[in-house]
C-alpha cells in the first residue's frame, strides 16, 4: 500500500502528525520559529476531521495547563513551542510530572538565553533532558533529524507518554521546524487510546474510589516513596534508548551529534573519509533516557569524540558521562542562531581531536 | 417516646451530603471554606452529577480540598485553575466542571487564566473564596486586602500608594461578554448560607446551557490570618468586607444587574 508523499514544513508535518496520530487536543501559543503548528491545525479544523480540539491559549502558561487539564482526564493532548515559551512551560512540566500525566511537547528551540534570537539553536538540551522545572523529575526526550522524523515521532512520542505516563518532549529546532522535505504521511489512526484508565479523573462513578490528581504530599515519607517510584519509571524508560550509527564501525574518531547538528555532521563524516580519515557519527535519537552504553562501547574502539551541537556546550557533558574518561571528549559548536559548515566541523575535529 | 421513635426519616431536619468524607477539616475552626464545602457537595448530590463532575483547586488553603470531598479531583499549580478547567471542559463538553480558588490564586497569579476563561466563555463554574488575605501561607497581604489592614506583609495597614488598592475581580469579570452568572455572597450567617447555597445550585446548573462562564464570590473570614475570633472575624467581615465588597447579583442570565 503506497502512503501519502507531501512537501512540507517540518512544523506542518508535526501539525498534520498530531491529527493523524488520533489527538484528541492541541493548546498552543504563538512563537516564532513554530507557530506554523498552531497556524496548520487552525487551518486544517480538526474538529470536523477527527473531532480533535484546537485552541489558542492566552500565553504558554495557559497552553500548559489546559495540556495538565486535558491529560488528567486520559486524553492525548499534545502543545508546542519555542525556547522563552519552553521556559514559561516549565512549571506545568514539573506539576504535570508530579502528578504522572502522558502528554506530548514540541520544542523547536531558537537562539537564546533570554529573547535571544529567532534562529536555530540547540541551546535547550539542559532544559529538556535534566527536568526543566523544579525538582526531580525527566521528561522522555525524542530528537528527530528530518521532517519524516518530526512526523512519525509524533505518535511514536503518545505512545512512550502513555506507556510511562510521563510527558514526551519532542526537542527539534527552528532549522527542521522551517525546512521543506519530502515526508510520508503514515494513515489516519482512530482517536481512541488502549491504555489503563484506572487512574482518568472523568467523574467519580459508583464502581470505584474518587481519582485525584495531583503532585501534592504534604507527608515527607509519602513524598519519598513518590520520588523514588519516579526514579524507577526513569530506570524503566532506559528501555527506550535510541540511536542512529552512522559508519562506525571502523571509525578511529567518533561524532556525536543530534538533530540539525546531526545532519551537517553526516557530510563532515564523508568529507572526512574523503581525506583518509576514519570519522563515524553517533546520532543519539532519545535524548533522554541518553545512549550512554553504544557510547562507552564505541569508546573502547575510538580515539577521540567531538560532541558538535549548536551551543556552548551542554551535550558534551553527557558524551563525558559515557565515555567515563576512557578517550577525549570535546565541544564545537556554533552559537547564538548560526548552524556550523561542514568544513568548520572537519577543521574542529582535526585540531581538537586528531591533531591534539 | 425514646430516642428511637425519634430518629426516624421522616423526622430528619439535617444530614451531612454523603459526598463530604468523614476526614476531619483542615481549616482553621469558624472559617467559610468547610460551609462552602459543604454547600458545593449539597449542590452535587441534589443535581445527581457526582459521576459527572470534575473538580479543579489550586494552590491554597483549599489545595487539599480532595482530602475532604468525594469527586474526582485535580490539584492545579499556583493561579492556573481556570486554564485547566478549560482543558478539561474542552475534551469533556458534557461534564461538569469547577474550579475553587481563593483570592490570592484568582486575582493576583492567576488574574490571565481568570480573565481569559471568563472572556472564551467558558461553560464551567468558578467558586471564589474571598478572605481578604493569604491564609495558607500565614496571613500576607492579598490583593484582596482592604486599605488600612494589616496582614504580615502590611503590618503598618495597607498602604494604597505603596501597595495599591484591592481589586474588586467580580465586578471586573461581570463586564466580560463570556460570563454569564456572575454573583457575589457570604456564609457568615445562616440566611447567607442559604443564598450562598441558591446561587451555587445555578451556577452548576447553567453548565448544561453552555451560555457560558458562571462566576460565585463567597466573602469569607480567616480569623487566624486576621488575628480575631471566629466571632470577631465575622462582626469585622460584615461591617468592613462587605463595604468594600457589597453581596448581590451582578450578573444573571448574561445581562448585568441594574442597581
Amino acid at each position: 500500500m503506497s502512503r501519502e508523499l507531501r512537501l512540507m514544513k517540518g512544523n506542518e508535518a508535526i501539525a498534520e502528525a498530531a491529527i493523524r496520530a488520533g489527538a484528541d487536543a492541541y493548546f498552543g501559543y504563538p512563537i516564532t520559529p513554530q507557530s506554523e503548528v498552531l497556524e496548520y491545525l487552525m487551518t486544517e479544523k480538526p474538529e470536523g476531521r477527527t473531532g480533535m480540539v484546537v485552541l489558542q491559549a492566552e500565553s504558554e502558561l495557559g497552553a500548559i495547563n489546559m495540556v495538565f487539564g486535558a491529560a488528567s482526564v486520559g486524553k492525548r493532548v499534545m502543545t508546542s513551542s519555542s525556547s522563552p515559551g519552553i521556559s514559561l512551560f516549565q512549571e506545568g512540566l514539573s506539576y504535570i510530572s508530579g502528578a504522572e500525566l502522558p502528554c506530548l511537547i514540541v520544542n523547536v528551540v531558537r537562539g537564546g538565553p533570554g529573547l535571544g534570537t529567532i534562529q536555530p539553536s540547540q541551546a535547550d538540551y539542559f532544559q529538556a533532558t535534566k527536568g526543566g522545572g523544579h525538582g526531580d523529575y525527566h521528561l522522555l526526550v525524542l530528537a528527530p533529524a528530518s521532517v519524516q522524523e518530526m512526523c512519525d515521532f509524533v505518535p511514536l512520542g503518545f505512545q512512550l507518554a502513555f506507556r510511562y505516563r510521563n510527558p514526551v518532549m519532542i526537542l527539534t529546532d527552528g532549522l527542521i521546524g522551517q525546512m521543506m522535505e519530502k515526508v510520508e504521511l503514515f494513515d489516519q489512526q482512530p482517536r481512541a487510546t488502549e491504555f489503563d484508565q484506572s487512574w482518568v479523573a472523568t467523574g467519580k462513578t459508583a464502581d470505584r474510589q474518587r481519582n485525584v490528581i495531583t503532585s501534592l504530599d504534604l507527608d515527607p515519607a509519602h513524598m519519598e516513596k513518590h520520588n523514588h517510584d519516579l526514579i524507577e519509571k526513569y530506570r524503566k524508560m532506559q528501555a527506550e534508548v535510541r540511536c542512529e550509527e552512522f559508519l562506525t564501525a571502523d571509525a578511529e574518531y567518533l561524532l556525536v551529534a543530534y538533530g540539525s547538528s546531526a545532519r551537517v555532521c553526516q557530510k563532515t563524516v564523508q568529507l572526512a573519509r574523503e581525506k583518509g580519515l576514519k570519522v563515524g557519527l553517533l546520532r543519539p535519537i532519545t535524548l533522554y533516557p541518553y545512549p550512554s552504553k553504544v557510547l562507552n562501547d564505541l569508546a573502547g574502539q575510538v580515539k577521540g569524540m567531538l560532541s558538535v551541537e549548536m551551543n556552548a556546550g551542554q551535550m558534551v557533558e553527557d558524551v563525558r558521562l559515557s565515555v567515563n574518561g576512557k578517550v577525549p571528549v570535546e565541544h564545537f559548536g556554533r552559537l547564538g542562531g548560526m548552524v556550523h559548515s561542514p568544513n568548520e566541523v572537519l577543521a574542529a575535529l582535526e585540531q581538537k581531536i586528531v591533531n591534539r | 417516646m425514646d430516642v428511637r421513635d425519634i430518629i426516624k426519616e421522616e423526622n430528619l431536619v439535617y444530614r451531612k451530603s454523603p459526598l463530604l468524607l468523614d476526614k476531619v477539616f483542615s481549616y482553621c475552626p469558624g472559617c467559610g471554606h468547610g460551609t462552602v464545602h459543604r454547600l458545593i457537595m449539597e449542590v452535587i448530590e441534589e443535581l445527581g452529577i457526582q459521576s459527572e463532575t470534575i473538580g479543579v483547586a489550586p494552590v491554597g488553603c483549599s489545595v487539599l480540598a480532595y482530602e475532604f470531598i468525594n469527586v474526582d479531583f485535580l490539584q492545579a499549580p499556583h493561579g492556573r485553575a481556570p486554564a485547566v478547567a478549560t482543558g478539561v471542559k474542552r475534551v469533556l463538553p458534557d461534564k461538569y466542571v469547577f474550579t475553587y480558588q481563593g483570592d490570592g490564586d484568582l486575582a493576583a497569579i492567576g488574574t490571565s487564566e481568570t480573565i481569559h476563561a471568563c472572556n472564551r466563555g467558558e461553560h464551567i463554574t468558578i467558586i471564589f473564596i474571598n478572605n481578604g488575605i493569604y491564609g495558607m501561607t500565614g496571613g500576607q497581604m492579598a490583593p484582596t486586602t482592604l486599605p488600612g489592614m494589616v496582614s504580615s506583609t502590611s503590618p503598618y495597614g495597607r498602604n494604597v500608594e505603596s501597595m495599591g488598592n484591592p481589586i474588586r475581580i467580580t465586578e471586573l469579570v461581570a463586564q466580560l461578554p463570556g460570563t454569564y452568572y456572575v454573583t457575589r455572597q457570604a456564609v457568615h450567617k445562616p440566611a447567607n448560607v442559604r443564598r450562598a447555597k441558591k446561587a451555587i445550585l445555578k451556577a452548576f446548573e447553567n453548565q448544561k446551557l453552555k451560555r457560558g462562564l458562571s462566576f460565585v464570590e463567597i466573602v469569607s473570614n480567616c480569623n487566624s490570618g486576621w488575628k480575631m475570633t471566629p466571632v470577631q472575624a465575622n462582626k469585622w467581615l460584615e461591617e468592613n468586607m462587605l463595604a468594600y465588597y457589597p453581596l448581590g447579583d451582578i450578573k444573571v442570565d448574561g445581562e448585568l444587574v441594574k442597581k
